[in-house]
């Protein structure tokens, strides 16, 4: 039934098809039957289907994936999340209802772990897109070895979040790391990286920072070799100088990019996991003495797999989820107020 | 060769054009300054490196006293050795190769066809299907971790390599990168010339689509075996020291499975090796890539 509609709606496919068959059923139908016009209706009817049926055989694989580990875990995580799952007993899965989320709603760790994800999201992502406008400005310019200059600012993207994070550790160690170091030669005392609030929602942003402002400049610069040189020119003329042009002419033309790696960004700020976990060391998963940088990601993980609660860590998963989904509404009806605005 | 097509040509043309424009804010020759902020932008990139290479070379007790040191020491094949051996790093490379190369053998080939079904295929729901695959990459890898846990432990699959290979075999970000790619790269004549001598799909697949796609195809490559070696979440929870990839070796190494700083610091480099060397030879290509899929994107 559908492959007669799909005939319809693909005029080029059926014609081709029709012209492929039509010579065989038209023989057939005079009833003669030698021997080379066997194979020749079934290649017409082999074509045929596969013509209809090889763009979904192609793109096949991903669903299956997308379906069998994405779409059905996504829903029996939200199953999950209603009942009462403990790691050691994993046969023993009652009912809960929605005591998970009431139990989050009421627990302390929950807003803790959601405020930090949101400070830390904020310190990690406002000072690394500037960064990377600026940077990508730079290498926007006529360069000696412009490729050198690419690849070496996307180094860091090339170092796993587990190797940079231990080093970031070692850097921001409080006795003897390079950090404090440095600072001593500005009159500042050694910071406690670790266990201060702050200090520490500073640091596991810094690593954030370190690893993705190359590969945010090198998105910019794509975009901004888009941009049509005749607005410079015309802007030139108008008298702006660099900085007005910059302003004026690269950040509008821009902003589209910058939305898409905001939006990027916030996904990533969200998931935040592997830098506070290695941050912490060996109590990694509490984020912290106080949980001054547990993140929602790191709580999810202590909850289900030091804690033993995947009922809880379920849920914790679907708040998630719900919060990125929130932040996407608010995030559309902001590019549609900024499109109407223009 | 051929991959070298995707650093963009646009790119260069305009380079050319803007040269000429004086006074325009943009293609202008670089300054002192532009080179000095760039510089700084570079150490700030290189030198967490190259300080992991430093005090990999030194002791767990010097890389506690005050001043760091700034120059490499004589400890370099020591700890490496030790990261090797007792961190499991040997096993966890060998690990991590054959599920990052089973991983980008299979994406670079599933996307492909499925960009290219998407990119010059008409079928029903195919715009609702494209929107759909965009709409997943915003999914969070933490909403399906618990009940593959669970289905990995019924399975008895737990420390075993597929649990982490079968969930990333082909990923949305790979099917739209090659349909984006191929909607320019790919005339639809070609495709047609072949249907008219009666090519199947899977004829047209081999002599027209993949030889077209194939710049896009490396560095997909390239892109998706970065991403596999440096993939953290799910290795952790399904794998263990026990049968690690480097990823979980970092992580049993960064909460205290061999306490001394030195042998942890060769750890973190032995494991970033790898994607270090990647990135010298083949630098230019992954910049072009990231930069090609921004354009489109």
């Amino acid at each position: 039934m559908t492959s007669s509609k799909q005939a319809l709606a693909d005029p080029a496919s059926s014609a081709e098809a029709a012209s492929g068959s039509q010579p065989g059923a038209a023989r057939g139908a005079r009833g003669r039957g030698t021997p080379g016009q066997g194979p020749d209706s079934w290649r017409s009817r082999f074509y045929r289907w596969d013509m209809k049926a090889s763009p979904y055989v192609f793109i096949a694989p991903f669903f299956v994936i997308f379906g069998a580990f994405s779409l059905i875990p996504l829903l029996y995580t939200a199953w999950y999340s209603l009942h009462n799952v403990q790691l050691s007993a994993l046969d023993h899965q009652t009912w809960a209802g929605l005591d998970n989320y009431r139990n989050l709603l009421s627990s302390d760790f929950f807003w803790n772990a959601l405020k930090n994800t949101f400070t830390i999201g904020v310190l990690a992502t406002v000072p690394q897109l500037m960064a990377a406008l600026w940077l990508a400005h730079l290498l926007n310019y006529h360069l000696r070895g412009s490729t050198v200059w690419r690849v070496v600012m996307l180094t860091p993207y090339a170092t796993s979040v587990a190797a940079a994070t231990l080093v970031f550790t070692l850097l921001y160690s409080w006795d003897g790391g390079m950090v404090n170091w440095f600072l001593h030669f500005f009159g500042v005392d050694a910071i406690n990286w670790r266990e201060s609030d702050i200090g520490s929602q500073f640091a596991v942003s810094s690593i954030v920072i370190w690893r993705w402002t190359g590969y945010n400049a090198l998105i910019y610069l794509a975009a901004m070799q888009a941009i049509p040189s005749d607005l410079y020119e015309s802007a030139a003329i108008d008298g702006a100088n660099r900085w007005q042009q910059f302003l004026h002419v690269t950040v509008p033309q821009l902003r589209p990019t910058i939305l898409f790696t905001v939006v990027v960004s916030t996904i990533g700020a969200t998931q935040l996991f592997g830098e506070p976990l290695l941050f912490g060391g060996v109590s990694g998963s509490k984020g912290g003495s106080e949980h001054q940088y547990q993140t929602l990601g790191l709580y999810m993980y202590d909850q289900g797999w030091i804690i033993g609660n995947l009922g809880k860590a379920s849920a914790i998963a679907w708040s998630m989820f719900l919060i990125l989904l929130i932040v996407a509404v608010i995030n559309l009806l902001l590019t549609r107020r900024l499109r109407k605005s223009q | 060769m051929t991959t070298s097509e995707l650093t963009l040509p646009q790119t260069r043309e305009k380079k050319g054009r803007t040269r000429r424009v004086m006074g325009a804010g943009k293609q202008l020759h670089a300054g002192p300054v532009t080179y000095v902020v760039l510089t700084v932008f570079a150490l700030v990139s290189l030198a967490p490196l190259v300080w992991t290479a430093i005090a990999a070379s030194r002791t767990d007790r010097r890389l506690a006293e005050t001043p760091p040191p700034l120059w490499f020491g004589g400890n370099l094949f020591k700890n490496l050795e030790a990261a090797w051996d007792q961190a499991g790093l040997g096993t966890a490379m060998l690990n991590s190769t054959i599920v990052a190369g089973t991983i980008t053998v299979s994406t670079v080939l599933f996307s492909t066809l499925a960009g290219f079904a998407f990119a010059k295929l008409r079928f029903r729901f195919s715009g609702f299907l494209l929107l759909l695959t965009i709409g997943t990459m915003m999914i969070p890898p933490q909403l399906a971790v618990v009940p593959l846990y669970l289905w990995m432990s019924d399975f008895g699959w737990s420390n075993q390599l597929q649990t982490v290979i079968l969930p990333t075999l082909v990923t949305a970000f790979g099917t739209f990168f090659m349909r984006q790619y191929l909607v320019q790269a790919l005339p639809s004549e070609l495709i047609e010339a072949a249907r008219v001598d009666g090519a199947s799909s899977l004829r047209v697949v081999w002599h027209v689509v993949f030889p077209a796609a194939r710049p896009a195809m490396a560095v997909l490559g390239l892109l998706t075996f970065v991403f596999a070696w440096n993939d953290f979440l799910w290795p952790i929870i399904a794998l263990n020291q026990q049968n690690p990839t480097v990823q979980v070796a970092l992580n049993s190494l960064g909460t205290g499975y061999v306490p001394d700083q030195a042998v942890i610091m060769a750890g973190a480099l032995l494991g970033t090796l790898p994607l270090l060397i990647a990135f010298i030879l083949f630098g230019k290509q992954i910049v072009g890539g990231i930069m090609q899929g921004a354009i489109k994107g």
